[in-house]
């Protein structure tokens, strides 16, 4: 029923894409599974995601290591995997973010889709070059139609904060709004930039949005808008939102303006549960979120689309300043890489990491410089590995 | 004699327009009236309303004896003005600042001592282009599904609030300024705002300027404010950063706010909503419009009672033994403005 219910929601929403995918299974929802009934049911909605490439029982994964900071976490989350025998490879695949062709960009994207899944650091854009050399990771983004992005800003017992006991999901549009990289310059000196929202994609991230929320237990979604002053655009994303809310009768929905929102959150930030939001606002609130739970290095992101997954830091910084010196905090990389591994359906070893990192951070209080600490980015691998070392039961077994 | 020693008094004495507003904007308006006088500020005040009239042409307006007010004074104080949902008219904030090209929205934020907030170390500025960006309000349906919103950004405008910006810096003695902005993805348009802060920068060469990505700026904001001095920035962003300094200060019911409009017209006013369920029940706080009015003596260069006003506006505070309602208290507005009263009697 509950299945039904669903299908008749998503089949009227969809109904233009799906009339297309008869016969193909669509994946619609990554990270979901369910037993259908009929397989006619399971023609519209095989929440089982295509099966990444897998070869021999072992994963590959796209690794694109960005600048910055990018580099040497990625390689601690290798160096990492290599320790605790996780059946993953990667194939790196380097994107100059100084070139001005996109065939680097582009070969990352086909071994995205070779491989379905991707780990990535964040590459630099430098803005001084001309405004047709697009930002390579939006371009990603878009081309892999990578619509939902998820963060899960928890407060870390061990990190000192000025808000305590902070749980707040965020769902942020991914491809469309303020980054749809559409500018004119009309007449000299005018410039105009456009920012889009559809139907389809706002019904799209708010559906994701719901189904995320009562897969999780989560009682409510609130709208992050700004439908007083932008009313077609925003009025539109709100009036979404409401249509799918509808659909959820169990789950709460309310709205709020974004500069509400932001003194809201830096104020009482215990109200927020889910928030679902299109793209600016999403940055915005996402990093006063980060931002609220300790910082840019301790919060992991997801980009989920419909057939890939692409894993980040939340905030996606590139941390020029701090590269090559040992001092970024590898929390963010390696709960990112954990996330991965969640969505590969290879738990055990993502709880083995995640309880790993966690206890580093909670109880050895092991802590890099940003969050108030002594510690290098190594010694705080060597510590999760220790751990990983004298606990893992899969370490053990072999 | 005695007239001419009256006519020259008279002339020191400036008028200024003010618009008390809806709900709770008369009785905060009277408090700082009687906090002026307690203080003995050379301030005459002048009141007009604002209520929007249909002009001749069709187009809504504010009425003319309020326009000529403005006009003559330069200087204006308003309370909060609310806008009925189905009155036809546009928001009389946005009439006014079309009326007198309002361009610089400027919110100081400083952490009140006695009013506690998990951030204590806040002084910094937030100076937001008012007139276009994100907020032009021109917007089109494509195709059924599809809306497009424009955002503008006009050499002109930017240049005008970067201007603004380095003066302002300079004659509070700030150290930098910070431009906002997200150049990385929105490269033309946040591209050409960067560009004319920079070659505005050239000219100012006594004040540090530096620039920052919006992210980068909401996430270290939260962390460690004090890092932030002079910010300045387009529309949208403004609009979201000044509101979250706010918060981080202890809300709007304490945050001054002024526009800077062309023609040398400047309008101070609390931003915070009309509290229409608190209305004519002496239980406003009117700290918000009080600082604002502290801000426009700054501008008009009248720092010493400015000084005197405000230091006795934190000791109220600080001393929390008179605090309205929303600071914590259950003190009527009438004896919180008294209390400052005395105070400011005090010092003389």
């Amino acid at each position: 029923k509950h299945t039904t219910i669903m299908m008749a929601t998503l089949t009227k929403a969809f109904k233009p894409i799906l009339g297309r995918q008869l016969g193909n299974t669509a994946k619609l929802f990554p990270g979901l599974s369910c037993t259908c009934n009929t397989p006619t049911e399971c023609l519209f909605i095989v929440y089982l995601q295509p099966p990444p490439a897998k070869y021999g029982g072992r994963h590959t994964v796209t690794l694109i290591p960005g600048d910055g900071i990018g580099p040497e976490l990625l390689n601690h989350v290798r160096e990492l995997f290599r320790f605790s025998c996780v059946p993953v490879d990667f194939e790196v695949v380097h994107v100059n973010s100084a070139s001005t062709s996109e065939d680097d960009i582009n070969n990352a994207i086909m071994a995205i889709r070779r491989n379905g899944v991707a780990l990535k650091g964040n590459v630099e854009t430098n803005h001084t070059m001309p405004p047709n050399h697009k930002s390579r990771n939006n371009l990603l983004r878009t081309s892999l139609d990578l619509y939902a992005n998820m963060m899960h800003c928890q407060s870390l017992p061990g990190v000192q904060t000025r808000h305590k006991n902070i749980d707040i999901i965020i769902i942020r549009e991914n491809t469309e709004g303020e980054y749809s990289n559409l500018e004119h310059e009309s007449v000299s000196g005018v410039v105009e930039s456009l920012k889009i929202i559809t139907r389809n994609n706002s019904l799209r991230i708010a559906d994701y949005a719901f189904r995320l929320a009562r897969d999780k237990g989560r009682r409510r979604v609130t709208a992050v808008h700004k439908a007083n002053i932008m009313k077609l655009g925003d009025g539109l994303f709100l009036q979404c939102c409401k249509e799918v809310a509808s659909g959820y009768p169990d789950i709460e929905f309310d709205s709020m303006i974004v500069d509400n929102t932001t003194m809201q959150l830096v104020s009482k930030p215990h109200q927020f549960d889910v928030m679902v939001m299109p793209n600016l606002y999403g940055n915005v609130v996402s990093n006063v979120c980060a931002g609220l739970v300790g910082g840019p290095g301790l919060v992991p992101g997801a980009n989920y689309g419909r057939d890939y997954a692409v894993f980040e830091t939340a905030t996606r910084n590139t941390g020029k300043s701090i590269a090559n010196r040992n001092i970024a905090n590898p929390t963010a990389m390696l709960l990112a890489s954990c996330l991965m591994l969640d969505h590969l359906k290879l738990h055990d070893y993502a709880n083995m990491i995640r309880g790993a990192i966690l206890t580093t951070m909670n109880e050895t209080r092991l802590h890099t410089v940003d969050i108030g600490g002594q510690g290098t980015t190594s010694e705080v691998v060597q510590s999760i590995m220790r751990i990983i070392q004298s606990g893992g039961p899969l370490t053990t077994e072999i | 004699m005695i007239l001419r020693i009256i006519k020259i008094l008279k002339l020191y004495i400036q008028t200024v327009t003010l618009i008390p507003g809806d709900g709770i904007g008369p009785e905060i308006s009277t408090a700082v009236m009687k906090i002026f006088e307690a203080a003995k500020a050379p301030i005459q005040w002048e009141e007009r309303n604002v209520t929007a009239i249909k002009g001749p042409g069709g187009r809504w307006m504010i009425p003319p004896e309020a326009k000529e007010s403005m006009n003559k004074n330069k200087i204006g104080l308003k309370g909060p003005l609310k806008t009925p949902i189905a009155a036809g008219h546009p928001s009389m904030n946005l009439l006014l600042r079309k009326t007198f090209d309002l361009y610089a929205n400027v919110r100081p934020c400083v952490s009140i001592e006695g009013y506690k907030t998990p951030y204590t170390d806040v002084d910094l500025v937030t100076i937001r282009e008012n007139t276009e960006g994100e907020y032009s309000g021109i917007e089109h349906l494509i195709v059924d599904g599809v809306v497009q919103s424009i955002k503008l950004i006009t050499e002109e405008a930017s240049r005008r609030i970067a201007e603004y910006a380095f003066e302002y810096a300079r004659n509070n003695q700030r150290t930098s300024v910070t431009a906002v902005h997200k150049a990385n993805i929105m490269r033309m348009s946040d591209g050409l705002f960067l560009r004319k802060c920079r070659e505005v920068a050239e000219n100012y060469k006594d004040v540090k300027f530096t620039e920052m990505y919006l992210d980068t700026v909401c996430l270290n904001m939260v962390q460690d404010p004090s890092h932030f001095d002079v910010l300045v920035m387009p529309n949208l962003y403004g609009d979201i950063l000044s509101d979250l300094c706010a918060g981080l200060i202890g809300g709007l019911g304490v945050t001054p706010s002024g526009n800077i409009g062309a023609n040398g017209v400047a309008i101070f006013e609390s931003v915070h909503g009309t509290a229409p369920d608190i209305a004519g029940k002496d239980l406003a706080n009117p700290t918000a419009l009080l600082l604002s009015a502290v801000m426009m003596l700054r501008h008009m260069g009248l720092h010493g009672y400015a000084k005197k006003i405000e230091t006795a506006c934190f000791d109220t505070i600080r001393d929390e033994k008179v605090l309205t309602k929303d600071l914590g208290g259950n003190a009527k507005c009438s004896e919180f403005t008294a209390d400052i009263c005395r105070r400011v009697q005090d010092m003389d």
